[in-house]
């Protein structure tokens, strides 16, 4: 083994040779001959910038003249004890490269990791319980990468980015700058991810239809329109995006949901819109004895007031009264989460609260089912004319002369009646109405009253647009409406025909041009093609919803 | 030449020998190997002595000494100072001194001609080694240490100091000991390095750490690469005869 040194063979780096005679003689004032005691020195050295040290002497001998000069100091050159090349010396004598290569930072730090993943729902986990979201190469999952490796406060992390690693190979690979002891190194850390389903994920795959909660929406009444009504709600107000299921059953509608807090906001919502009376009740299914956790399947009863709209209503005698005595007989036009009653005779209105109808939970006297047609005779307002303007919508009470269409031409069956259409009706209308006269109404109520209550024939309810329906019958409608996903359990009970004429009925309440706040809180969805023929016809048509409030059907990409 | 060795897996074996021109000691180790190597390289050139001082291994920081003389700490045993001037030829004197600073090999560093002293040695020390070693003594410290024995490796052709000391002090230094010195380390960088290695005008013995670049550095500086005994004697034998002549 020979080393070359690139010198003088004799003369070396910072050595000198001087050959003056050897007597006592020294310079500097820094050593001392026998006799004298050598001046206590502080030598204090700055740290090593590039090339040359200076070294600051500084006395600190109290009795020594002022006039003192400071030696400069060059701290000389070393050959580095590895590679030989010429270097200042430092704490270990070695060149950067040789220390570098002699010193290992990483060590002791992981760079092999097993990280857990969710196939499912893409999160990752952080024991012991804890699932992140994160998606492929972002900041968060970097931000994880990291913090899942031990032992990194011992240096300091100066910078962290993702290598590129084939998706498929399950593998991340970080590459980490560190720096420790002025020592800078960078290094690669792989991150294995193994495929584990995370804990709701695996109870979802194990039993599907597993919900927590569930609504049980029931109205009990022999039609269905406040479902399709509410179906439509529902569907505009994305009320029942987080249900699981929803299920379609004989007088109402179950949703099914996965936790408590959904069920519950769907509950907040429906009581918004409907008047309702609920209570809930919950379930053990199971119990984990060590941590105490109980898992329950909560269930919430909401009953819909049965009471429609154009339903005509007795009110019971104590509710007459504390309303101010509206009439017994009363019309209800409008159902939101309160009631409002209007009574056709005297134009009083009233409005009754959820908790208020609860409270007294009358039925309906005749639903829209019962519904017979009338023509109008002969129509008079009253004199003086009296006019009401009740939630936007104008009333003119009127006294009118009709006759049931069956009868018409057929026999002289003539009824005066007074009513609140007069502001629609005119003379050769047709109107839709309840015959009381013809009637057999089983109500308790209504017997209360049997003495003190001049019962009216006919009470009208709405004016009648059938020849128009006539005319449109066949005609595809310019619109369409969305739907629900409903399961529809029990196929045999449920009556399509009876369903078909609802859903009809429903269609044409809400093309009804005069009661457009019907239409305020649905959507309507323009249907793809149109034909020509129709376009022009549509002007004349009064019953029909004008075009402009059709909703551009927008396509949503990702509709689940 | 510059050898390489261990004793019992240290490498400092300027701590557990003491080299000479005219003797050279060695600790006593419970395997033979470090001796043995001393003997094969200086047996029939000098003696070779294995010792302890006051019973303890580390000879070469507790005595100093040259071709002239050696001087022991007040802590050697009778046994071991009668052992010594028994082992060691006549014109060597053996000396124990009375010295507060015990590890003489610690405060003074020597070779023939000149000392180095540590700045806090009694004046009656320094006036024995002045005679007994027959040196010039000259109190210093070097890079700012004051253990100078420690820092620095004199032989009679050149010496090395701690790696540290500046420019001006090795000019200094070498001044003042009619040498040349050089900066440098030994063991790997290790800067202790009197303790490390053990030097005389034709051998070198240092621990098994070093690296080549340090001991081609020790070779250059010691001037090892031509150095036998025979060449010495020769050289003198040169001056002699001009002399007499």
């Amino acid at each position: 083994l020979t080393f070359k040194p690139d010198h003088d063979h004799d003369q070396l780096p910072g050595s000198s040779i001087s050959r003056r005679p050897r007597h006592r003689h020294h310079y500097g004032g820094t050593t001392s001959s026998v006799s004298s005691y050598p001046a206590l020195f502080a030598y204090r050295l700055l740290p090593v910038a590039d090339t040359s040290l200076k070294v600051e002497l500084s006395t600190m001998v109290e009795d020594q003249d002022a006039g003192m000069f400071n030696v400069k100091q060059t701290i000389g050159t070393v050959l580095c004890c590895r590679c030989g090349i010429k270097m200042h010396p430092n704490a270990a004598n070695m060149c950067v490269s040789c220390l570098r290569s002699e010193v290992d930072i990483t060590e002791g730090l992981q760079k092999h990791v097993v990280i857990s993943h969710c196939p499912n729902c893409d999160r990752y986990l952080q024991p012991p319980k804890n699932w992140l979201k994160a998606q492929w190469e972002s900041k968060e999952l970097l931000t994880f990468c990291v913090k899942r490796l031990k032992n990194l406060n011992k240096v300091t992390l100066i910078n962290a980015a993702f290598v590129w690693t084939e998706p498929h190979s399950k593998r991340i690979k970080v590459r980490l700058t560190i720096q420790k002891e002025g020592l800078e190194k960078a290094y690669v850390v792989e991150y294995v991810q193994q495929d584990h389903l995370c804990e709701s994920c695996s109870r979802v795959a194990a039993n599907p239809d597993q919900w927590v909660a569930s609504v049980q929406l029931r109205q009990h009444v022999s039609h269905r329109r406040t479902f399709f009504y509410l179906e439509q709600l529902i569907l505009k107000h994305d009320a029942a995006s987080k249900a699981i299921k929803i299920k379609q059953m004989h007088q109402g509608i179950d949703f099914f949901f996965g936790n408590r807090s959904h069920a519950v906001k769907f509950m907040e919502f429906l009581r918004s819109v409907v008047p309702t009376k609920s209570r809930d009740d919950k379930q053990l299914v199971s119990h984990d004895v060590k941590s105490s956790n109980y898992n329950y399947k909560y269930t919430f009863s909401v009953q819909i007031s049965p009471v429609c709209r154009e339903d005509l209503i007795c009110l019971p005698r104590r509710l007459s009264s504390s309303l101010g005595n509206i009439g017994p007989l009363v019309v209800c036009t409008k159902v939101t989460n309160s009631i409002a009653l209007l009574d056709p005779f005297t134009l009083r209105h009233c409005h009754l609260d959820s908790d208020q109808y609860w409270r007294h939970g009358f039925k309906s006297l005749m639903t829209s089912r019962q519904l017979v047609e009338y023509i109008v005779l002969n129509i008079e307002i009253t004199s003086p004319p009296m006019e009401a303007k009740i939630g936007g919508a104008r009333y003119l009470l009127a006294d009118a002369e009709v006759a049931r269409l069956s009868d018409f031409g057929l026999n002289d069956n003539i009824f005066w009646v007074r009513t609140h259409l007069g502001h629609l009706l005119n003379t050769g209308d047709h109107a839709l109405g309840y015959d009381l006269c013809a009637a057999n109404s089983n109500d308790s109520e209504l017997e209360k009253y049997k003495s003190s209550l001049e019962v009216p024939e006919v009470v009208l309810i709405k004016k009648s647009y059938e020849e128009a329906w006539q005319r449109k019958r066949g005609k595809p409608r310019k619109y369409k409406l969305k739907h629900l996903e409903m399961e529809v359990e029990d196929r045999a009970r449920v009556d399509e025909e009876k369903e078909r004429s609802d859903y009809e009925q429903f269609q044409r309440d809400i093309e009804d041009e005069e009661n457009p706040e019907l239409r305020f809180n649905l959507s309507l969805y323009r249907k793809e093609y149109q034909e020509e023929s129709e376009a022009g016809s549509m002007a004349d048509d009064a019953a029909a919803a004008p075009l402009e409030e059709l909703l551009a059907d927008l396509v949503l990409l990702d509709e689940r | 030449m510059a050898i390489r060795l261990q004793f019992e897996n240290n490498c400092e074996v300027g701590v557990f020998s003491k080299l000479t021109n005219a003797y050279c000691l060695v600790a006593i180790g419970g395997s033979e190997s470090f001796y043995s190597i001393f003997e094969s390289e200086l047996a029939d050139v000098i003696p070779v002595v294995k010792t302890s001082i006051g019973g303890i291994r580390i000879i070469g920081r507790q005595c100093v000494g040259n071709k002239n003389g050696l001087l022991l700490p007040h802590t050697t045993t009778d046994q071991e100072l009668q052992h010594l001037r028994n082992s060691l030829p006549d014109s060597v004197v053996v000396q124990r001194i009375e010295e507060r600073l015990n590890a003489l090999g610690n405060h003074v560093a020597c070779n023939d001609h000149v000392a180095l002293a540590h700045p806090d040695l009694d004046r009656e020390t320094e006036e024995l080694i002045a005679d007994v070693l027959g040196v010039e003594v000259f109190r210093q410290t070097i890079a700012g240490n004051i253990l100078v024995g420690t820092y620095c490796a004199l032989s009679n052709r050149g010496g090395m100091v701690h790696p540290h000391t500046t420019i001006e002090e090795l000019d200094e230094l070498s001044t003042l000991l009619q040498v040349p010195l050089v900066a440098g380390t030994v063991n790997r960088g290790s800067d202790t390095v009197a303790a490390g290695m053990t030097v005389n005008d034709w051998t070198a013995f240092c621990g098994s750490y070093t690296t080549a670049t340090e001991l081609s550095v020790i070779e250059s500086v010691f001037k090892l690469r031509e150095a036998h005994p025979s060449a010495i004697v020769d050289e003198m034998r040169k001056s002699l005869v001009d002399s007499y002549v």
